[in-house]
């Protein structure tokens, strides 16, 4: 084997800063290779969450209308869905940062009278078997069912706090958490409809 | 020492996971189903014989006080590669992994190997080693994740081998992670002992 480089000042200034270097170029471009696949795989998540919120088919595309509403320090995205020109459901995404693991992301659909359709879970960092159990839930057919319910102002609540929501088996916080994000999406939902009513006008 | 006896260092006598019991915060971390366990396996062992590789080739140009952060960067660059790549191309397993992808440039078994193995040895047995290294870990990852997986939930690899009410949830935690790492490493070894 070859002899090793000495350790002195100037060999190892050279060396890591040959190697930082070619190591930074082979990291920027296997960015600019990999960028477009990763906003598309974004994108794609977010369609087929909205896609599978609403009550049914739309012709528009709801991320190209889509507007916005800071709530709680937070921007919370409607994403408007539309069949021949007739609203039929306002996707919102939706935070709380109530879970048993701080932040989670709900995709919910609300239909134009208000009710929920459906929802996706986005973000769930949630307890494994416990917790996690949000993506499945509260749909339709599941113990906690939310479909139908009307939040309104007043919002949902869990059964343990007076209200008719079954909360997940032994997961009472992210329950409530799930609760929070969907009351917080309907009262911007219902406190913006004038607005965005008089935008559609505008049109 | 033959490639196919380096190869088979890694995956049995020398296996990462239940013999040196390196690199166990991914392990516990992530092994919580089999298919995150390999996975995470799998990204591993990329890493492992890309870094054994170029660690190798260069190690004579790297002067012996700088070593530990020549590697980590070269260490640190592949990792970034499969980070990108992941996102871009398998989203859902990047997202059930999270935060273990960039964490694996800190796993002890690449940085171990780098600097036991590819630091000393050229550049062919050194993908040997990266590749037996990387596989032993996987193996052992999905069978780790397959354990909790069936204890915890009654699946492996999301197939329903028996009713979740059966389930034990403490596996799918930390505590089920310990106690089956535990009894796997005490089979293996009763394995060993009697080879």
């Amino acid at each position: 084997m070859a002899k090793k480089l000495e350790s002195n000042f100037i060999n190892m200034v050279v060396v890591l800063f040959c190697i930082s270097l070619i190591a930074s170029a082979g990291v920027g471009y296997m960015y600019t290779l990999t960028e477009k696949p990763i906003a598309k795989a974004a994108q794609q998540k977010q369609q087929e969450a909205i896609r599978s919120v609403m009550p049914g088919k739309f012709d528009n595309d709801p991320a190209q209308e889509k507007w916005s509403k800071e709530v709680d320090g937070k921007i919370l995205e409607f994403y408007p869905a539309k069949s021949h020109g007739e609203l039929i459901g306002t996707a919102v995404k939706t935070f709380s940062n109530n879970g048993f693991n701080g932040y989670i992301e709900i995709m919910v659909g609300f239909k134009p009278d208000g009710s929920i359709h459906d929802y996706s879970a986005l973000v769930n960092k949630e307890t494994p078997g416990l917790g996690s159990k949000m993506n499945f839930w509260f749909r339709e057919g599941n113990p906690g069912s939310v479909k139908g319910k009307t939040p309104g102002k007043s919002g949902l609540k869990v059964r343990k706090d007076g209200g008719d929501v079954d909360a997940i088996t032994a997961a009472t916080i992210s329950s409530r958490a799930f609760v929070d994000a969907i009351n917080r999406a309907a009262a911007a939902l219902e406190g913006a409809d004038a607005t965005s009513g008089a935008t559609q006008q505008n049109k | 020492m033959s490639h196919i006896k380096t190869l088979t260092n890694g995956l049995f006598r020398e296996n990462p996971t239940f013999s040196l019991l390196l690199g166990m915060c991914p392990t516990l971390g992530v092994t919580t189903s089999a298919f995150n366990g390999m996975g995470m396996g799998l990204a591993t062992t990329f890493v492992l014989v890309m870094s054994n590789l170029v660690i190798s080739l260069v190690a004579n140009l790297i002067p012996d006080k700088v070593r530990i952060p020549a590697f980590i960067v070269i260490i640190a660059a592949f990792v970034t590669i499969v980070d990108f790549s992941m996102q871009a191309y398998v989203p859902a397993l990047y997202e059930s992994l999270g935060l273990f992808i960039p964490l694996i440039v800190v796993n002890c078994i690449v940085l171990g190997r780098a600097e036991a193995f590819a630091s000393k040895n050229g550049a062919i047995a050194s993908i040997f080693d990266g590749l037996g290294m990387g596989l032993g870990f996987t193996m052992s990852l999905t069978l780790l994740g397959s354990v909790r997986e069936l204890l915890g939930s009654g699946k492996i690899f999301d197939i329903t081998v028996m009713s979740d009410q059966y389930g034990m949830l403490a596996f799918v935690l930390a505590p089920g992670g310990f106690l089956a790492l535990g009894f796997l490493i005490a089979i293996v070894n009763r394995l060993r002992k009697a080879n």
